[in-house]
Order: C-alpha cells, then sequence, then structure tokens
C-alpha cells in the first residue's frame, strides 16, 4: 500500500553559515513524511533536532538541498500557503494574555480570515470540530494561564487542528508532563493520524514510548539520520547507537533503555 | 456630554446651556463667552480628545508588541526620545544657519523633531529587546533613555537663552490648550494615520498575543507588521509629544483599563474600548487640571501622574497574573 507524501527533503543539508564559518550539523537528508503516519524525531540534546525542524517548518534556509511540503518547495512558496499546510506546536511559553482557551484555538483560523479576522461559520465549524476531537470542549471559556501545563498542551495541538493542515509539527510536546499526561498526548496525535489522516512529526525523548506509538521513527546521531518503522529500527541495532556512553544499552527484546 | 462639561470648565465658568448653544450654532449670553468657547475652549477639548485616544493607542500597540504589559509611549522613553528632538530644535536652533533654524522652529518642524525623536527611541527599545526578553530591563533601560534626554537637554539649556529656555520649559511641562485650529488640523491628521494603521495591525496584533514564531507560524508577515506598529505607534506619540508635551501615563494606564473592564485580549474590542476610555480620561483629567470652582490651572501631567503613577505600582505587585 503507497500512501501519499506529505513532506520531503531531497539532498538536504541542514546547519548554520555565517561569512567565514560554515557549520554543517547533516548533510543529504531524503527524509519522507506520509499521510495517515505519525513520526517521532529522537536524538541527544544538541544534536540538531531543532535545527532540522526549523529548516523543513521554513523558518532556516537550508545550506543546500529542498524541502518540499505537497510538491512545494517549504522555502519559496508565501507565508500564506505554508500556514495553510504546516501548523506548529512549540515549547515556548505563550505571553501573558488574557486568551480565552476557545480565543486561542480560534487564532488558528487566521490564515483563512479576512483583514481583521472575522469569523465564518466553516471558521466556527472547524473550531468547534477541533476541541471536540481533542475532548476540551468543557475548557472553552477558561483563561488559558487557568488550566494545567496538561491541558494547555492538548489545547495547542487543538489550535494546529483547527488551522486545518495535512502537516502538524510539534517540537518536544511531552517535556515537563507527567507520565498520564505524556500517554495522553501520544494517544491523542496516534488518534490523530488515524482519524483524521493527518501526517504529524514531532520531536522527543520519551523513547521507550515513541517506539510503542510512532509509525515511523528518525533517529539523529552525530554519525547519519535513519529513518524507518521502529521494529526495523531495533533490528538493526539503531537504538544503541544514540547515546555514546557504555553505561546505556538499549534492549531489543525490552524495547527499551537499560542502565549497566 | 464629557466635552461639554469640560467646556464649560475654566478661570471663568459658562453655564453648559449657554456652551450647548453655542456650539450648536445659536448664540451664548455673553459675546466673550462665545469667544473663549470657539477660540480657546473648543480647540482644547478636540486636542484632549486627540492626545487621549493617540496616547492610549500607542500604548495599546505597544504592550503587545513587546509582550510587556509595562509598555507604554511614557514609561519606554518615547516621550524622552521626543523631547529630545525638540530640545535640539528649540535649543540648538541658534547654532544653524538662520533659513533652517526658521523652519525647524514652525510647528512642521517641531512635529518632524519631535516624531522622529521617538521613532528613534523606538528602534533602539526594540533592538534591545530582541536580546532581552525581560521586563524589568526593558523599563530599566527606558529609564536610561530618560536620563539620558535629560542630561542633553541640560547641557543644551546651559547655552541657551532665557526666551529659549521658557519656550522648551512650557512645552515640556504638558499643555492642551495654546493650540490654533491649524495645528488641530496637523494634529488630528497624524492621529488619523495613526489609527488607520492600527486598525490594519489588529489581526496581526491578536497572532502576537501566541508570540513572535506562533504568529509567523500563522502566515504573518512579522517584519512588516512590526514596522507598521512601530511607524504607528511614533506617529501618534511623536505628533500628539510635539504639540501637547511629554503628557505621562495615559498610554500605559488606558490599555490596562480597558483590558480588566473587557477581561479580554482580542484587539478588535480593546481596539475601541481604549479609543473611548482614552477619550473620556483625558477629558476628565483636563477637567480636573482647570480645578472646578476656582481660578487655577494645574498642569495636565501633575493630572495624570497622579491617576496613572498608582496603576503601575499595582500592576507590579500583582505582576504575576500580568494581563499584556
Amino acid at each position: 500500500m503507497s500512501t501519499k507524501k506529505i513532506l520531503s527533503t531531497s539532498n538536504l543539508s541542514i546547519g548554520y553559515k555565517t561569512k567565514s564559518l560554515k557549520n554543517t550539523i547533516a548533510e543529504n537528508l531524503n527524509l519522507d513524511l506520509k499521510e495517515g503516519k505519525l513520526t517521532a524525531l529522537i536524538g541527544a540534546n544538541g544534536i540538531g533536532k531543532s535545527t532540522l525542524l526549523r529548516t523543513i517548518t521554513g523558518i532556516q534556509k537550508p545550506l543546500s538541498g529542498n524541502v518540499f511540503l505537497n510538491e512545494n518547495d517549504v522555502h519559496k512558496i508565501d507565508s500564506l500557503t505554508l500556514a495553510q499546510n504546516l501548523s506548529v506546536v512549540l515549547t515556548e511559553k505563550l505571553p501573558p494574555s488574557n486568551l480565552t482557551v476557545w480565543e486561542l484555538i480560534a487564532l488558528g483560523r487566521q490564515p483563512y480570515t479576512n483583514w481583521v479576522g472575522k469569523l465564518s461559520e466553516d471558521d466556527f465549524a472547524k473550531i468547534n470540530n477541533a476541541m471536540e476531537i481533542t475532548q476540551i470542549s468543557h475548557l472553552a471559556s477558561k483563561k488559558h494561564y487557568e488550566i494545567s501545563d496538561g491541558q494547555l498542551q492538548i489545547v495547542l495541538i487543538a489550535r494546529a487542528l483547527a488551522q486545518d493542515t495535512p502537516l502538524i509539527i510539534l517540537d518536544e510536546p511531552t517535556t515537563h508532563l507527567d507520565l498520564l499526561h505524556k500517554v495522553s498526548v501520544f494517544k491523542l496525535l496516534k488518534k490523530l493520524t488515524e482519524e483524521t489522516q493527518k501526517c504529524i512529526l514531532f520531536s522527543t525523548h520519551d523513547i521507550d514510548m515513541a517506539i510503542q506509538i510512532s509509525d515511523e521513527i528518525i533517529i539523529m546521531t552525530p554519525e547519519n539520520i535513519v529513518q524507518d518503522q521502529p521494529c526495523n529500527l531495533i533490528l538493526k541495532g539503531s537504538f544503541n547507537t544514540l547515546f555514546k556512553d557504555e553505561h546505556i544499552n538499549f534492549d531489543a527484546e525490552k524495547g527499551k533503555f537499560v542502565i549497566s | 456630554m464629557l466635552s461639554l462639561i469640560n467646556i464649560s470648565l475654566g478661570s471663568i465658568s459658562i453655564p453648559i446651556k449657554d456652551v450647548f448653544n453655542c456650539l450648536t450654532g445659536g448664540h451664548s449670553s455673553k459675546e466673550t463667552w462665545e469667544y473663549i468657547i470657539i477660540n480657546y475652549r473648543l480647540p482644547k477639548a478636540i486636542t484632549a480628545l486627540l492626545v487621549g485616544i493617540g496616547l492610549s493607542i500607542s500604548g495599546l500597540l505597544m504592550q503587545t508588541l513587546f509582550r510587556n504589559p509595562l509598555a507604554g509611549p511614557y514609561v519606554l522613553g518615547l516621550s524622552s526620545g521626543a523631547s529630545l528632538g525638540v530640545a535640539l530644535v528649540i535649543l540648538g536652533a541658534a547654532i544653524l544657519p538662520p533659513f533652517l533654524s526658521t523652519f525647524l522652529l514652525s510647528s512642521y518642524g517641531i512635529v518632524i523633531a519631535s516624531s522622529f525623536g521617538s521613532f528613534i527611541v523606538l528602534l533602539a527599545i526594540l533592538a534591545i529587546s530582541q536580546r532581552l526578553r525581560d521586563t524589568m530591563t526593558i523599563l530599566i533601560v527606558g529609564l536610561m533613555f530618560g536620563s539620558l534626554t535629560s542630561a542633553i537637554v541640560g547641557t543644551l539649556t546651559y547655552f541657551s537663552t532665557a526666551e529659549q529656555l521658557q519656550k522648551f520649559t512650557f512645552w515640556s511641562l504638558g499643555n492642551l490648550g495654546n493650540l490654533s485650529w491649524s495645528s488641530i488640523g496637523i494634529l488630528s491628521f497624524c492621529v488619523v494615520i495613526g489609527l488607520l494603521l492600527s486598525l490594519l495591525s489588529i489581526k496581526p496584533l491578536n497572532a502576537l498575543l501566541l508570540g513572535e514564531n506562533y504568529a509567523r507560524s500563522l502566515g504573518m508577515n512579522y517584519k512588516k507588521t512590526r514596522l507598521i506598529i512601530i511607524f504607528a505607534t511614533s506617529i501618534l506619540a511623536g505628533s500628539i509629544t510635539a504639540y501637547a508635551g511629554p503628557i505621562a501615563f495615559i498610554g500605559l494606564a488606558v490599555p490596562h483599563i480597558a483590558k480588566l473592564t473587557f477581561q479580554t485580549s482580542n484587539h478588535y474590542i480593546l481596539f475601541w474600548s481604549t479609543l473611548l476610555y482614552g477619550a473620556i480620561i483625558m477629558l476628565v483629567c483636563d477637567s480636573i487640571s482647570q480645578v472646578p470652582g476656582s481660578d487655577i490651572t494645574l498642569p495636565i501631567n501633575a493630572v495624570t501622574s497622579v491617576f496613572g503613577a498608582p496603576i503601575v505600582i499595582w500592576l507590579l505587585i500583582r505582576k504575576r497574573k500580568m494581563i499584556a
């Protein structure tokens, strides 16, 4: 069964370039994100996960190569078209404001509204639909600073859903959450890929859970970047390349890291 | 209604009925009253409206742009920048060749100098706020601009004549009166331009409530939006400061009153409520400064500071639940 590619990179090199210096983080990346698939991005701290996410979301220019989102080059299309095809959930804290949960989610409709941001009936339907799928309708009139971190994360995912894009990219959506809320975020992401055929990419440090829930995993190490299904990666022993430390080993049978 | 009361107050009290008659094209009981109303009271009331609206809206724009509830044209040193521009023009005009100084001392010259001064300060604050996200630091930088300005102004006064000095001091106390109808024309033009630009920014301002990066991901052109907002605030604060002097706290306090009463961050509501509150509060402050029942007139800055400073202190105290 072949699924539609939403995002693909061709010979992508990422990194930073100043006048005198070129710092390449990774070269010749050929990654594919497919419709209805949940993909995890894992790697040690400082390996360049954020740089990769910044490059494929069009914030940062690649050193060479291209990123294609539904056949459009991410770095060439206008920002409005990009906003209608790609939504994000970021790690940064929201600035202080009086926004209610409903208003926050409604902001996701901005790429579709007129110059004053007037919401149409279709917009209202999309907003309410996003809240129903994520089961947060009861929070609608709460201020965004009144709800818990776990609930806020779900609200931010609902906002991305309201933006109605084929691709959603999340940067470490489960950091700072307890086990219960980590699981509920992961379950929600899985449900979204299955029920709405969204293509979802998220970066995470919760590797055990990512292995259990993801359709595909991208592993970033200093040497290379591999993308495959979790079980294939386990068979290949790819997880042992993740951390260069003799005390951390990946137990292929249990499917998790053990301390030796 | 408030305008009517405002016009009726002053060193000579004019009954509201007469004010109403005069403004609706009729005649008041005394001809001198008519003269006072048309040439002094009415321009002052209109100026108060323009100043209140303009400063409040520029405060609203800056609070969202800087993600900082304490931002405002006065606190951030924008008025200081405008003062510096005006000081350089009024006090430094003697050094320049005559044809230039005549142009600069005209009301256009002062408006341009003042707007330019506030524009420069706003750009500097913005450059700094890119690096420092911390509320306090940006405020301290604003304060530093204030001291820097007063140092330069102090140096300039040392070399200027008594006449120039008087002109500048009078300007710096803040004054809503003494505006000719033609000056009001220019001021209204600047305020209307500023308000139109602000209206254009309502949608991007709402996106900015999520922070710069989310706003970009929603398809907003951040650089363009920022430029429009900076331009709008400097034309509003700059032109108002040029004509009415540096008016304290209105720009900071009024948007908060709007946010508190309407309990919202939606800029579509905030724009109109801030505009309305700004107009009302400025008229009230001006009416108070006339000290009803006496012939004393207080400097307008004294009244706005008494009203605004407690609001800033209160905001700092409840900083944990700051409303941007």
